[in-house]
């Protein structure tokens, strides 16, 4: 073989070893467009899907929500523009970097951050961190913008208002939707982070204030930044409300408690518009509508003097003798007894193997039913009450509303404790035992009411017998188009008394305030017609002779005083109670005069009538 | 005459297909930095047309120059390369873990993707010069050539590199004289062998290469860390459909959901705009330029010609399937360049120059000169 053949054979080998990596290289483009095959057009539709939900976010536009008035037009909460922190969790490549950072830029702790982590389910759909962030603190996240994907800063309408704790219980707060109320139907257009109503009228009217939301689709881009916007469904403002409140009274009210737990209720007795709905200690709804602490929570709620209950509708007092009003009525409508009827009142009562006392010393001598309720004389009731048996009471005290909530629009009201024989053995299966009747008779024992029900029963005593439904809201005026809907007053019932007894009760409420146990009350430009109640706290019994210094703060009675004003024609009924301070006579009645004074000075001034259609 | 005529039609076929995916991956590079903020900046598809110049007479230049006297200087220019990856481990520029840059102005230098064409060079004129048989000529000599510019390469790190450089030396080796009995020794051997090689390479890894492999089985396990780019890059391609998304709704890469798009993903850019219908293009476009290579290989008239195709080939054929299919998911991310579409200056000049020896290859094989 030649040198030339065998060359030429190599090469005739290096070409046919060509083929291979020509084979190779074909096999491999024929793997290639296999694989895209399957991705581009077997799957193309899953990746399609995956793209999209890359790429597409949806924002919730966050309705404001409707504006609160006082029955002058008073503007008692609106809204203000504030920062909400949001993330989505799919764009956040570290969490716990990303913990770290926010607890280092505005102090949000870090196990805060993780919780909220934890409980979201759809990792795309941003969820709210915080709310109420400061200028400050967003313009921090903001210039972190880059370290920190998937936060963004959203101007949100904040709730305001304007009074701060002056009529906090009644306004309630705001507050993010809680995971079970999102199960709800009434809850179905809200999502994660809306906020709703936590109490007061922001609760009850909440699905007329709080608006409809709407949506927005945005693009964004991999760092989740805004790009353009897909498509938007406007968010419809929520609805206006027209208390019924009388701010400035409130506030009066309010201030007159001062530093007391108490509370004070006051209506229109001839419509029973609620124009004062005082409870102290009290909080500030703007603290606690901006998503507080947990601290600051925990601090509130645990405080044992417990400022987040509205002690008007919450607060379940003896109503003391503040009652006596209504045992008088049942006893002049009672053929077992009448007005005439005396008693003498040596200052004690034998009753089996128990004396109860009546809170004079000595008595009140002979005395008829008028005089009784004038000076408020025990024993003379504990006769009464004797003759006339636990059921006759209650069926009278029913009448007035009491035992039931009054069905104000607020959430969570109590309706306090009517005792009854048909009462104690359905929930104490027990059976009533006649002594327990002597306690009753001077609202003692179990009998507990509501201010807001005593204040609803002394309008009904004063206007002659018509129980109004408190009405909390007058109007609610829609934001898109201004109509506005009235809500009409509510008659519950009407107390069946005749013409004699209503003159009776009128004349001897009277004069208590101008010669009986509420003369402080007594006003030198109105008429005012009331009836003080001294409630005694459980284990203070024994020392209610000794007076309010020598005892214990927390043992020391309720003061009660309950008025309606002008006596002849009333225009306002009031409610006081100031807890643990001593005698209804002594501390409440000033209160309530001075309040009925206030009220009915202005409303000589000016007219009180309120015009929502003039906002 | 004829023959001339067709020897032009074949050049131009080749010098269209070249441009034809030039200016796919220069639109591709477009589409996906066109709205990046760079203030102040030369865009970065104006740079990728400037380095295509740049590359032009890279490719006149090697076309131009007889291959044969190129390889005279084969080993000299090994050894430079070799001397710049020395020098590159030394001075260069780290990033992300690795030294593999000189730093030029505001451009960077990568000599491992020039000396792959180095080392193309420096086998074939091995191999054409020693056509003896045995394991000793065919096989180790070769491998001490070869080792220490993977070794380089490898301790930059560049693993991507380091296999395309793997590659070239294997497929030239095999189509370089091997015969056919120790081709099926080396099998075998290599079978033998693998585990502890494996074992070997794995250990030289890096923490993050070791990861890319290991989230390259199964990019959901980690969607938001380490399977990132394996996963938006399946999506961009597979969300391109049948006859993809168009410009403006090829989110995957238009809001960069898709890193590095106009790099190493640019053929995931392409897809998600273009769908199967243009990718399939696209692959025909590559196919042709494979087949003209191949041609030009096999009608080569020496030895040194067909090998110096053959590892041309090679080197394109596999930065090609690799880069392909990485952005596919069917091979771990390993950044190699999508030759003639990825933006960067040294693959598209190596990648060109590449071109250029290759019409050489093909311009001489009428001529005698012996």
């Amino acid at each position: 073989m030649s040198k030339f053949t065998t060359q030429h054979e190599a090469f005739r080998n290096l070409q046919r070893r060509l083929l291979f990596l020509r084979l190779g290289l074909m096999i491999g483009l024929v793997l290639l467009s296999t694989r895209l095959w399957y991705l581009q057009v077997n799957k193309g539709g899953y990746y399609r899907g995956l793209s999209e939900q890359n790429r597409v976010r949806t924002v919730d536009l966050k309705p404001a929500r409707g504006l609160i008035f006082d029955r002058q037009g008073e503007l008692l909460a609106n809204n203000v523009p504030g920062f909400n922190l949001y993330l989505t969790v799919e764009d956040i490549p570290d969490r716990d970097e990303l913990a770290d950072a926010l607890e280092g830029l505005i102090g949000l702790p870090r196990s805060e951050t993780k919780k909220r982590l934890a409980n979201n389910a759809k990792s795309y759909v941003p969820i709210l961190l915080k709310t109420g962030l400061t200028l400050r603190e967003a313009a921090l996240i903001e210039g972190h913008r880059l370290e920190l994907p998937g936060l963004r800063i959203q101007a949100e309408s904040q709730r305001n208002y304007l009074h701060g704790n002056f009529g906090g219980h009644l306004l309630g707060y705001v507050g993010e939707v809680s995971s079970e109320q999102l199960d709800e139907p009434a809850f179905q257009d809200l999502t994660q982070g809306s906020i709703v109503g936590k109490t007061g009228v922001e609760k009850t009217y909440d699905h007329a204030i709080r608006g409809k939301p709407g949506r927005k689709t945005i693009e964004v881009d991999a760092r989740g930044s805004e790009r353009k916007t897909l498509s938007v469904a406007e968010q419809t403002p929520g609805d206006d409300l027209f208390l019924s409140i009388d701010h400035p009274l409130q506030r009066l009210a309010e201030s007159l408690l001062g530093e007391e737990a108490g509370s004070i209720v006051a209506l229109d007795p001839t419509n029973g518009d609620v124009l004062v709905l005082a409870s102290r200690p009290a909080f500030d709804p703007n603290a606690l509508s901006r998503g507080l602490s947990s601290a600051l929570w925990e601090q509130i709620s645990k405080d044992p003097r417990h400022p987040l209950t509205n002690r008007s509708i919450q607060g379940q007092y003896p109503p003391g003798s503040t009652f006596k009003i209504f045992v008088a009525a049942a006893a002049l409508e009672s053929d077992k007894w009448s007005s005439d009827s005396t008693v003498r009142c040596t200052g004690a009562y034998p009753f089996g193997n128990h004396v109860f006392r009546d809170w004079k010393k000595g008595g009140h001598g002979s005395i008829a039913l008028s005089e009784a309720i004038v000076h408020s004389c025990d024993v003379y009731f504990y006769n009464v009450g004797h003759r006339l048996g636990i059921d006759a009471i209650a069926q009278m005290a029913g009448k007035y509303g009491l035992g039931v909530p009054t069905g104000i629009e607020l959430p969570s009201e109590k309706g306090g404790t009517l005792p009854s024989t048909e009462w104690k053995q359905r929930v104490r299966k027990e059976v009533w035992y006649p002594g327990e009747t002597i306690s009753a008779s001077i609202g003692q024992g179990y009998l507990t009411v509501t201010p807001l029900q005593m204040a609803a029963a002394m309008a009904a005593v004063g206007n002659g017998g018509v129980l109004y439904k408190p009405r909390l809201v007058r109007a609610v005026r829609d934001r898109m188009t201004g109509q506005i809907q009235e809500i009409l007053p509510v008659v519950r019932g009407v107390i069946p008394l005749r013409d004699e007894s209503v003159a009776l009760l009128h004349e001897a409420l009277h004069e208590v305030v101008q010669r009986g146990t509420g003369t402080r009350a007594r006003s030198t430009i109105v008429e005012i017609a009331g009836k003080t109640g001294t409630a005694q706290t459980v284990g203070a019994r024994a020392q209610i002779s000794t007076g309010p210094e020598g005892v214990p703060k927390q043992f020391r009675d309720h003061a009660w005083f309950v008025a309606y004003a002008p006596a002849e024609n009333p225009k306002i009924a009031v409610a006081v109670i100031v807890e643990n301070i001593g005698h209804g006579g002594t501390f409440a009645a000033p209160i309530a005069k001075a309040l009925i004074e206030e009220y009915l000075e202005q409303s000589e001034s000016h007219d009180r009538q309120p015009h929502p259609g003039q906002l | 005459m004829i023959d001339s005529r067709i020897q032009d039609n074949f050049e131009w076929r080749f010098i269209l297909v070249s441009v034809g995916i030039l200016l796919l991956g220069v639109t591709s590079i477009y589409n996906v930095t066109h709205d990046l903020d760079q203030s102040g900046h030369v865009p970065i598809y104006v740079k990728q047309l400037a380095w295509i110049l740049v590359g032009s007479v890279a490719l006149l230049a090697a076309m131009v120059i007889d291959y044969h006297a190129l390889a005279r200087h084969a080993y000299l220019l090994y050894g430079i390369m070799l001397g710049l990856l020395v020098l590159v481990f030394i001075m260069g520029r780290s990033s992300r873990g690795a030294q593999r840059w000189f730093p030029l102005g505001p451009f960077a230098f990568q000599p491992s993707e020039m000396a792959k064409l180095a080392l193309v060079l420096a086998l074939a004129k091995y191999f054409s010069d020693v056509p003896r048989a045995g394991w000793v000529h065919q096989v180790i000599i070769p491998g001490l050539i070869m080792a220490p510019g993977l070794l380089l390469i490898l301790k930059q790190p560049d693993l991507g590199t380091a296999m395309s450089y793997t590659f070239i030396f294997v497929s030239m080796v095999l189509v370089g004289g091997l015969r056919a009995k120790a081709l099926g020794m080396v099998v075998l051997f290599g079978s033998m062998l693998f585990p502890f090689i494996w074992e070997l390479f794995w250990s030289s890894l890096h923490d993050y290469q070791r990861e890319r492999i290991l989230t390259f089985w199964d990019p959901m396990t980690d969607p938001a860390g380490k399977g990132y780019h394996a996963l938006q890059s399946q999506i961009a391609i597979g969300s391109g459909g049948l006859f993809g998304k168009g410009l403006d709704e090829a989110t995957q890469s238009r809001l960069k959901f898709l890193p590095e798009g106009h790099t190493d993903f640019v053929f995931a850019v392409f897809a998600e705009q273009w769908g199967f219908i243009g990718a399939l293009v696209l692959f025909a476009l590559f196919a042709a330029l494979l087949y003209l290579s191949a041609e030009i290989a096999f009608k080569a008239k020496d030895t040194l010609g067909v090998l110096l195709a053959t590892g041309i080939l090679s080197m394109l054929g596999f930065c090609l399937t690799v880069n392909i299919g990485m952005t596919m998911g069917i091979f771990p991310i390993v950044g190699i360049p999508l030759p003639l579409m990825s933006y960067g200056g040294t693959t598209t000049v190596t990648s060109m120059a590449a071109l250029g020896l290759l019409l050489n290859v093909k311009r001489r094989r009428l001529t005698l000169f012996y």
